[in-house]
Formats: structure tokens, C-alpha cells, sequence
């Protein structure tokens, strides 16, 4: 009898650790869309000392600008590529002729100026678009499950997950292996020193801002089959977006990437053992990396100081 | 090649520089000494444009440049090596040479230019793909005028090169400027070691709060005493 119990036993076990790939791969693509707001958030930060209040609005209108273009050429793959750069030229066009009039200024004034920017693109929104919200279905070809050996996973989600990937590494490479990143890593450190040689750094800021823009925008597109499309749908990332950076180290890319990840992870892993727990679960693990790490996991020191 | 004429600088409310006149010639090493708080570091930073409220001429090559950006006098062939020498961290040896390169036309000749740069410093050719910051003081200090000399600058200003550093290596920091003297290069120095710049230099000023209170050859200030210890003894 014994021998029966424990292949019971052995079963039972399998299957919860199924369902836990299960839910760690829901975790990661949760995380995917923090992570991908969150760079953008700690890229702006970094260089440009600024706290983009208005990061979130960029999100929503990210979705909407997909919207509107799903419904003129009906082409998701169109809206992928189209999205980042209509979003991000906003983003630069804000930049340049509100943002940038503010440099050098204290840390205050581009915060004021953020946060109503956030709140006259939500309003816009609303007057063009209306308050309702609207449909935003997961396109076809990535609709269904992918049978992964082990369990079944949303063919989107996974898509989610490569996409993310993709612009991972080619941030990475765009960072590490262009000139154009090595100014950004050491404006990122010593903004003056890039002056000295010889380097325009407004024009440097102001495509940081559009990049990190446009990833807020490429997020919202990528959210927008999970969570719908509506004028609000910015609130909670605003804050998810907080507790991300905040978890990862103001400014630091790297933290970004792994704090977006923990974050989705730990969500999704309390919404399912503990569904009443999974918005609280993120601000304990926030709460608990600042006991022990003040400035995030990889917070460099002296960044607010 | 630079021509500063009634420079006043402020930082916040105080009255930094009251008026200073000073030049420099095409290929004259200039050394410019006087004690801690006169306002060497001001001056030169006023020159590169970065501070604030200034007012006055900086002419440099032919151009009035007082009101151009940090990054356009650079252009015009201005280089400055600032007082903490400013490697940045987390980057290579090699990447904070390619940082001087990537706002100069002579980014296009990169490799040839990290080369040639390697050859007269050899310290750091063995150390190229090393972590900057993980480098002695004074490596770090060649590394921050390597870095500015890629880029073959008319005048550069090296603000105490010195300080801070071993003397040995201040013993190679000195044959070096004499190289680049020999070379040709306009040099704007300013120093604490007030003997081994006035060796080097062909022409000294001093400067007192914020005034110039004295000019002359450099020759003629070693052998000055007197005015060397009322100015410059700490
Ligand atoms: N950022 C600043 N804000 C306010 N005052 C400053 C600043 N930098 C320098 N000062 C003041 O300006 C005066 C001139 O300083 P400066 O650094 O030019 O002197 P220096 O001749 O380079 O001195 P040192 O030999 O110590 O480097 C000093 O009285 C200093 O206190
Ligand atoms: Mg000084």
C-alpha cells in the first residue's frame, strides 16, 4: 500500500509543480509589460534626473494610438512598429519644448510639469475617444495555447514574453556597442565630463526621453489585449511602475529588468494561492528590499543626493 | 589663440572673477598659479562655459566665444581637463578614449587615434580594456588628458595635474607636458608645484582674489622669490 501512497504523493507533487511553471511563466509575462515601462521610467531617470509623472498617460496612449491604427489598417504587426515611433515623437516634441526649458532648474519643477502633462493627455484621450474605453482583442494569429510539453500557455503571453526579449537585447546592444550608448552610459554618470568632449547633450536628452516614451507606448500596445483600452488604464501602472524602479534602484536599467520580473513574479504567484493579496504583495516586497537595501537592489549610491 | 579680456564670473551672489585679462599664444605653454580659493579653476571653467553668469570677452582662434555652448567650444578646438579628473566609472580605458573621439571630426579615424594616443602614453596601452576607476590617481589623470588629446585640440587647459599623485608619476606627467611643448602643443596650466611649472611654462601669471596681480616670463618669476612667497606660499 505504501508504494501506492507515494506515487499518490509523487503525482501530487508533479502537478503542483507544473502549476508552478505555470504560474512563474504568467509571472515573467506579467513582469514583461513592467519591465518594459519601468526602463523607460529609470532611462529618463538616470540621464535626465527627471520623475516622469506623465509616464503612464504615454502607456495609455500607447494602446490608443495601436487602437486607432488597428482600426485603420487592421494590421497589429503595423501597429507594433508604428506605435513606438508616433508615441515616442510625442514624447520628443514634449520634451523639447516643455521638458527642456526646465533643465537646471531643480528637481521640483519638471515634476510639477509631468504630473499635468499626464493629466491633459488623459483628458485629451477622453474628449477624442470618449470615456468608455474600447475593444482591443488579442489579434488572431496570437490568439489559442502553445502546448509547452509541460502545461498549455496563452500564445500571446509567451509572444510577450520573446518580444521583450527582443527589445532587451537590443537595447543592450544599442547601449554597449554604439557610440551613441557609450554617451549615454557616461552622461548617465557625469553629464558635464560629455559637455567637455565636445557632445551636444540636449540633443543626447532628448532622444532618451523619446526612446524611453516610446517604450511606455510599446508597453501600452503590448497590455492592451490583457487589459483592456479605457482612459484610466494608466492609474495602476503609474504605481506598479513606482514600486518596479523603486525595488530595481532609481536609474539603474539593470534593476529594471530584474525588479519588473520580480514583481510579476510575485503577483502572479499571491493572485493565485492568495487572491486577496496580490496589489498588497508588491508594496511588502518593496518594503522589503528597502529594509535591507535602501536604494533598491542595484540603486547606485548618491543618485538623489 | 585665446584672448580673455574683462572676464567677471558670480557664483550665486558672490563676485568670483573681477576683471581678468590674460592670453594665450599659438604654441606658448602658459602657467597660471596663485594660492587655494584666487580663481584659477573659476577662469578656466569660465573659458569651456560652464559657469553660470560670466561677462566679458573670450576670444579664442579669431571667435568671441563667451556666449557659445560647452559643446561648440570644444569645436573650435578648446579642450579642458578639469581639476577632479572626471574618469567616468564603469567604463574602460578604451571607452573613455573613444568618449574623447565621439564629439570630434576625428571619430572617423578612431582606431588610428587610439593607436597613436597608446604610443605616448604607454601606461595605458596595457591597460586599455581595464575598468577606469579600477586604476592609481595617477593613471587616471594621463587617461583624462590622453583622452583629451585624442581629439588634437589647439589649447589645452589642464587644471593641477598634479595634485594628488605619486612622484613618480609626477616625474612623467612633466616629461610628457615637455613633449607635447616640444610638439608644438598650447598648453593654459594651472599648477600648485610652482617650481616644476615655471621650468615647463614660457610665460606665468598669478592670480590673487580674483585679480591677475602679476604677469610675467616664467624665467624671470623662478628667480623671483619674493613674489613667489607672497602670492603663492600656503
Ligand atoms: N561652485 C561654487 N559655488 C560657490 N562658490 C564657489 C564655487 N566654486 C568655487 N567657489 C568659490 O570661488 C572662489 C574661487 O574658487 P576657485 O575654485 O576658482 O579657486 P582656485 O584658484 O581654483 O583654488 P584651488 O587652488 O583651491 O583649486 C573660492 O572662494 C571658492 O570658494
Ligand atoms: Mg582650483
Amino acid at each position: 500500500m505504501w508504494f501506492h501512497s507515494i506515487g499518490l504523493l509523487l503525482r501530487g507533487v508533479r502537478v503542483t509543480f507544473d502549476l508552478f511553471l505555470l504560474q512563474l511563466f504568467t509571472g515573467v509575462a506579467l513582469g514583461a509589460i513592467y519591465v518594459l515601462v519601468a526602463l523607460g521610467l529609470s532611462l529618463i531617470f538616470g540621464l535626465l534626473t527627471i520623475v516622469n509623472f506623465a509616464h503612464s498617460q504615454f502607456f495609455m496612449l500607447g494602446a490608443y494610438v495601436g487602437a486607432f491604427i488597428m482600426g485603420f489598417v487592421g494590421n497589429f504587426w503595423l501597429a507594433l512598429v508604428g506605435v513606438p515611433i508616433v508615441v515616442g515623437l510625442i514624447g520628443m516634441v514634449c520634451e523639447r519644448f516643455l521638458i527642456r526649458p526646465l533643465y537646471g532648474r531643480g528637481i521640483d519643477y519638471p515634476l510639477l510639469l509631468t504630473f499635468g502633462l499626464g493629466l491633459i493627455i488623459l483628458e485629451i484621450v477622453r474628449m477624442l475617444a470618449g470615456t468608455a474605453g474600447i475593444p482591443f482583442g488579442t489579434p488572431p494569429s496570437l490568439s489559442g495555447a502553445v502546448d509547452l510539453g509541460v502545461f498549455f500557455f496563452p500564445k500571446y503571453r509567451l509572444f510577450l514574453i520573446g518580444i521583450t526579449a527582443v527589445i532587451l537585447v537590443g537595447l543592450w546592444l544599442f547601449l554597449e556597442r554604439t557610440s551613441y550608448g557609450l554617451i549615454i552610459r557616461a552622461g548617465a554618470r557625469d553629464q558635464e565630463i560629455v559637455q567637455i568632449l565636445g557632445i551636444d547633450v540636449s540633443k543626447v536628452w532628448l532622444v532618451v526621453f523619446g526612446v524611453g516614451i516610446a517604450l511606455a507606448g510599446l508597453a501600452g500596445l503590448l497590455a492592451a489585449p490583457i487589459r483592456g483600452v479605457f482612459p484610466e488604464m494608466g492609474v495602476p501602472v503609474l504605481v506598479e511602475a513606482f514600486v518596479v524602479t523603486v525595488v530595481g534602484g532609481m536609474g539603474s536599467l539593470f534593476g529594471a529588468v530584474v525588479a519588473g520580473l520580480l514583481v510579476g513574479i510575485t503577483v502572479s504567484f499571491t493572485s493565485f494561492y492568495f487572491p486577496q493579496m496580490a496589489t498588497l504583495s508588491m508594496f511588502l516586497l518593496m518594503a522589503l528590499v528597502l529594509i535591507f537595501r535602501p536604494r533598491g537592489l542595484f540603486g547606485r549610491a548618491g543618485l538623489l543626493d | 589663440m585665446l584672448k580673455i579680456e574683462q572676464l567677471n564670473a558670480w557664483y550665486g551672489r558672490s563676485h568670483i572673477l573681477q576683471g581678468v585679462n590674460l592670453k594665450v599664444e599659438a604654441g606658448e605653454v602658459v602657467c597660471m598659479i596663485g594660492r587655494n580659493g584666487a580663481g584659477k579653476t573659476t577662469t578656466l571653467r569660465s573659458v569651456m562655459g560652464l559657469v553660470g553668469r560670466i561677462d566679458g570677452q573670450v576670444l579664442f582662434d579669431g571667435h568671441d566665444i563667451s556666449k557659445e555652448p560647452v559643446h561648440r567650444r570644444f569645436a573650435y578646438g578648446l579642450a579642458y581637463v578639469p581639476e577632479e579628473r572626471r574618469i567616468v566609472p564603469g567604463l574602460s580605458v578604451q571607452e573613455n578614449l573613444r568618449l574623447g573621439l565621439v564629439g570630434s571630426t576625428n571619430r572617423t579615424r578612431e582606431a588610428e587615434m587610439i593607436d597613436r594616443i597608446a604610443e605616448t602614453f604607454p601606461r595605458l596601452r596595457e591597460r586599455l580594456s581595464q575598468s577606469a576607476d579600477t586604476m592609481s590617481g595617477g593613471e587616471q589623470q594621463m587617461l583624462a588628458i590622453a583622452r583629451a588629446m585624442v581629439s588634437e585640440p589647439k589649447l589645452i587647459m589642464l587644471d593641477e595635474p598634479s595634485e594628488g599623485i605619486m612622484p613618480v608619476l609626477i616625474d612623467e606627467m612633466f616629461e610628457l607636458f615637455n613633449r607635447m611643448k616640444a610638439d608644438g602643443i598650447t598648453i593654459l596650466l594651472v599648477e600648485q608645484n610652482v617650481e616644476r611649472a615655471l621650468s615647463l611654462a614660457d610665460r606665468a601669471y598669478i592670480m590673487d582674489q580674483g585679480l591677475i596681480v602679476h604677469e610675467d616670463t616664467a624665467a624671470a618669476l623662478l628667480a623671483d622669490t619674493e613674489i613667489q612667497e607672497r602670492y603663492c606660499a600656503v
